[in-house]
Formats: C-alpha cells, structure tokens, sequence
C-alpha cells in the first residue's frame, strides 16, 4: 500500500507574525518558514506505517511556490521515499488543495492519504474532510491513534467530550491531532540520502484543476489588543479585586 | 432565503452552542431552520424548536445519524442545502468534521469560525492563532460557516414553538462505524459555557496536582482547562486542552496556573472577561494578557487561593 502525506510550508510556529501595513495579509518576507507541526506528525504515522511493514511506500506531497521544495525534503530526510510538488505562487485555498490532492490521488492509488488536522497559517480544518468528500471515502479526522487492519483502519479521534473510536473502510483519508505521535528529527545521513530522493513537479493546469481562490479576502487587521492589567502581591489581594473590582466572584 | 443550522446533539437536547449558532445565522437572514438528525431524536428535535429564532426543526430519524457519522450526515446536509442561503454548524469536533464535507460535496468554499457575521456573504474569522483577522467574501450560492460560539451570544432556549416537519434519511454508506467512546466524565460544568475556568499547564508537575486545581474549580462552580504540555504530559485527557488547536473559551473568570501563555495557548482563551494568572516567571507571556498577575509558587498559592474564596 502506498501512502500519500501532505506537507505545507508555513511560518514557523514560533515566530510573531506581523499584519502588513496595507491591510492585504501577514508579513512573509525574511520569515522562518517550516513544515506545518500536523504534518509532521503525518510523515511520522506514514514512515512508522512503513517501518512496521503496513505501507511499502511513502509520498509527500506539496502545494505552493518552489520553496515547497524544501518542505518536501524534510519529508523525505524524515523518511519518505519521494515527492511531489504542485507548484502554484498565488493563494491555495483548501478545496483546491483538495481537488490538487485528489487529481495525485487518481493518478498514484494510495491506500491511505494522511494530512494534518490543521493548518497553523490559515486554521482552516478542511482539507483532509474535503478530499475525503471528493473521493467519496471515508475520513477518520482528529486521529489520536490508529490501527490498520485487513482493509479497514481503526480510528480514536479527538472530540469535544473525549476519545471516540470509529471503524473505516478503505482507502481513507486520516487528519492528525497532536497525540497520534511524536515526529522524530532527521538525522544528519538521512538529510544527505534525502538529497537525492525524487520529487516530481507537476502544475494545477496539467492535474486539470482550477485553483482560483473561492474565498476573496477583503482586509487583514491585527485583533484588537487587551489592555494592560496588573500585579498583585498577595492572594487577600486577588480576592478582593475578583470580588470587589471585576465582580466575578 | 432560509438558512440550515445543522445541530448536533445527545438524543435528548441538542449542545448549547446550537443556539449560538442560530444567533449567528439569525445575523445572516431571517428564516432560520435546524436540522436535528439522529436514531430517535424527538426530544432533541423538541429542544431546538423551542430556542428563541428558530422558524422550523427538520427531523430526520434514521439508524444511520446514531453516531453523527460525517461520510452519513454529509449526504443528507448536502440534499437539503439547495433550499438555502447557508448552511451554518457551530465550530465545535461536530461541524469541523462534518461541515468541509458538505462544503466540498456541493464545490463551494467554506469559511471555518466565523466571529463576526459583516453581511450576509462577508465574515470575520481569525487566523494564525488569532495574531490577525481576515474579514472574507464568498460568492458561493450556498455559503457553508461555522462559527466560533463564544463570540455569539445565544438566545433563550426555552419558549419557542418552531414546527417540526420529519423528513427522511438517507441512510447508511456503509464506508464507517462507530465502535465506541472514552468519554471524560465529569460533575463540573462543561468548559466551553463555564462561568468561570481554572486552567493548568506544565507547572503542575503531575495528573495528581491537578486534584488541587479541581478543589479549586469545585468551590468556584469552574470548569477545567488545561495546556497542550499539560495534555500531552497525560496529566489530563484531551478534552482539556484550551487553544488554537483545542478549545476556545471566553468566560467571565479564567484563571491560567502554571501555564507560560504561548501564543497557540493564548488563542483559546483571551477573549475572557477577566484573566488571572498565576506563575513563579514574572517574565511569562501569559502576564502580558492578565487582568491580574501573581507571581510565586503554584504550590502555595493555590491552596491559599481555595481557602481564601467562597463555595458557590
Ligand atoms: C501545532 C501546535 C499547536 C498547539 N496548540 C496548542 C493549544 O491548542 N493549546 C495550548 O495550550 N498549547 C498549544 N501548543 C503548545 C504551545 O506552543 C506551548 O508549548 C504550550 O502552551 C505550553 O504549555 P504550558 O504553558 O503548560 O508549559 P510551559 O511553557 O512549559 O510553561 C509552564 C509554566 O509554568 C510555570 N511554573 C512552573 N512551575 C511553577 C510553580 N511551581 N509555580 C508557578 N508557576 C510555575 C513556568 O514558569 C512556566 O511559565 C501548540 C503547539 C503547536 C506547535
Ligand atoms: N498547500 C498545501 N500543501 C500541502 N498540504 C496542504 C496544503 N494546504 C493544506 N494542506 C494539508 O491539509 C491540512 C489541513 O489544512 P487546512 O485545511 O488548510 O487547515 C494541512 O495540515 C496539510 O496536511
């Protein structure tokens, strides 16, 4: 079975971001970028999938400017066997990084397609559901763990009130919340191997598929900010201002 | 043209944050009809017909919506949408699951937490952890939302007399089944409409010095949250966690105790009324956002902190 994982290149988690001045978007420019942290955590699920014989090979696959190279090298320096990019420099928008994933899915015939729950750029939480919905599989979102059995995989998800475990057919479409594991950091050999792995690079046009923004983003801002509080110096003193100054006890 | 709230529920009532959402879509038209689908879902379909705002209950009983199964809701959200404007679902593990399905099986976009309804095609939703909020337009014909409930204040849940009109399913695709679940269980009100929320993170050291933040939450009628590391740590379940990737959260009184206040943390919670924070580092982030600070020990402070307020 061959696993398709998707990796996008995003700010870096730790960096501030800053809103532009004219109000179209965040500041990109000389900002650390890095894989999306859930994406991470997918490559991971796909390569421990290989190691454990489940899966024979695993894809990485990419949509974005040529820098998504990158992103896909770190797929691959953490194990993946080969890339795909989907080069596309204005604005990717989550039904039509679906509908790119599913024109590679048609093509490559995975059992599995795993991707993350969300992206930390855009917190949209709707690619992997959307290309379920378009392959008309099954999705088992939200994973905290899974377990592959003869045609089906089992799934606890992550949900509101706790752990919920659902059974699904596959192929599948999985997203990744934060518990399903830990991603290992490629070591220095597997940085130099993955130097040499393949990526493939195809475009929207030749997949057939129109990635024109549905979503027009009319302004940026930056929230509205909390003003300043202050320091107690004992617990008698919280209590009174709880009570007596906020009244919220 | 109407608009379809899809709600989820347990059987019997459907989640608070349904009336959120048909305050939200009461904002982006007039005729607001509810979906409840569900295996014997009267009582649920009772409880939104009476929420203030709402024109018309869809029921729809069928084996299949037992377990609110995404690749079995989908299809039936998907027949019925055509008949309306949008088709809005609170932002909670339901519709997170269930709207981006929809949205792709009718090709249309979908605007995922809205906080702000500007008209009845352009939102406000927050991104990158809520460091910036983009206000979007959608030209779709059928605008699939969800929006963030904390940021929409509900009407009463009682009073209403929508008529209930049944409908059919559509039964089972048989591509998924519900096994089971793990559900946290608790007495304490549930975190995301609690009052007032204590809140631990790493600084606690242990699932077991968390028994003091819950000595803590019961004398205050609190919910519990917690941090990502606290999760992780596996000093508490999942269903803690309170951030950009968790939960979000805006009570009247959040108390944030051995938690450092990353920005991912901080999006889940800095829309609460008043902030405390509690943590030895006068340096942590999480002071820059507290209404009030108290730099020390958790250890000390907490126990202090219980005996010193009132059982509620
Ligand atoms: C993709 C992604 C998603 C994430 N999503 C979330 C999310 O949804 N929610 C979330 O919370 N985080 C999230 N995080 C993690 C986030 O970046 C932080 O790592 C996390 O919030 C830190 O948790 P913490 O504050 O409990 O731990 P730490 O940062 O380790 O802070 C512990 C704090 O406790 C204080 N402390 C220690 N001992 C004591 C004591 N005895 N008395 C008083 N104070 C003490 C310390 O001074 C410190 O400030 C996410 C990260 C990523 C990459
Ligand atoms: N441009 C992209 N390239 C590769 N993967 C993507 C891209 N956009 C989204 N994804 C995948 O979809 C997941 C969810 O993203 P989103 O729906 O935008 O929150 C991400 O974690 C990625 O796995």
């Amino acid at each position: 079975m061959k696993v398709l994982v998707a990796v996008k290149r995003v700010i870096d988690y730790n960096v501030k971001i800053r809103v532009k001045a004219d109000n179209t978007g965040v500041e990109t420019a000389n900002v650390k970028m890095s894989m999306n942290p859930f994406d991470e955590i997918a490559v991971e699920e796909a390569i421990r999938m290989k190691e454990k014989g489940a899966a024979t090979e695993v894809i990485a696959f990419s949509a974005g400017p040529a820098q998504c190279q990158e992103t896909i090298r770190t797929a691959l320096a953490m194990g993946a066997d080969r890339g795909i990019l989907v080069q596309a420099d204005g604005e990717l928008q989550p039904l039509a990084v679906a509908k790119l994933l599913k024109a590679v899915v048609d093509k490559e015939q995975p059992g599995l397609v795993i991707v993350g729950k969300q992206a930390i750029d855009d917190d949209s939480n709707q690619t992997g559901q959307m290309l379920a919905a378009l392959l008309g599989w099954a999705q088992g979102t939200f994973a905290n763990k899974l377990n592959v059995a003869d045609g089906s995989i089992e799934v606890k998800r992550e949900v509101d009130g706790g752990l919920e475990n659902i059974k699904i057919k596959m192929p599948a479409v999985i997203t990744t919340d934060l518990r399903l594991n830990e991603p290992r950091y490629a070591s220095l050999p597997n940085i130099m191997k993955a130097k040499k792995k393949p990526i493939e690079t195809l475009a929207p046009d030749a997949l057939g598929v129109d990635v024109a923004p549905r979503l027009k983003t009319l302004k940026v801002e930056e929230p509205p900010k909390r003003k300043a509080g202050i320091k107690v110096k004992t617990v008698a003193e919280l209590v009174d201002k709880l009570k007596n100054e906020a009244g919220v006890i | 043209m109407a608009i379809l709230v899809v709600a989820a529920h347990d059987g019997k009532t459907v989640r608070a944050n349904v009336a959120n959402a048909v305050a939200a879509a009461g904002q982006m038209g007039s005729d607001v009809t509810v979906l409840v689908a569900g295996s014997n879902c009267d009582e649920a379909a009772k409880s939104a017909a009476a929420i203030q705002g709402v024109a018309k209950v869809l029921q729809a009983d069928d084996a299949a919506y037992a377990n609110w199964l995404a690749e079995d809701i989908a299809p039936l959200v998907v027949k019925l949408a055509p008949n309306y404007s949008h088709v809005v679902m609170a932002a909670d593990s339901v519709g997170k699951n269930i709207a981006p399905r929809v949205a792709a099986l009718l090709d249309v976009a979908q605007v995922s937490e809205a906080i702000q309804v500007v008209s009845p095609d352009t939102f406000v939703r927050p991104i990158y952890a809520g460091n910036a909020m983009a206000t979007v337009q959608t030209a779709d014909k059928v605008k699939v939302v969800t929006i963030r409930p904390t940021n929409f204040k509900a009407g009463a849940t009682t009073g209403g007399s929508a008529a209930i009109e049944k409908i059919g399913g559509e039964g089972a695709k048989g591509l998924s089944s519900y096994v089971g679940a793990e559900l946290s269980k608790s007495e304490r009100p549930e975190l995301t409409s609690a009052k007032i929320v204590v809140s631990g993170g790493r600084g606690l050291q242990s699932g077991e010095n968390f028994k003091m933040l819950e000595t803590l939450a019961d004398k205050l009628g609190a919910g519990l949250g917690a941090s990502r590391a606290a999760v992780d740590a596996g000093y508490v379940p999942n269903d803690y966690q309170v951030g950009q990737t968790g939960k979000v959260v805006a009570p009247d009184l959040y108390i944030a105790i051995g938690i450092s206040g990353a920005i991912q943390h901080l999006a889940g919670m800095k829309d609460s009324k008043t902030i405390v924070a509690i943590n030895k580092d006068e340096e942590a982030p999480i002071f820059q956002v507290a209404d009030y600070g108290l730099v020390g020990d958790l250890f000390q402070i907490v126990p202090e902190l219980t005996a010193a307020v009132e059982k509620k």
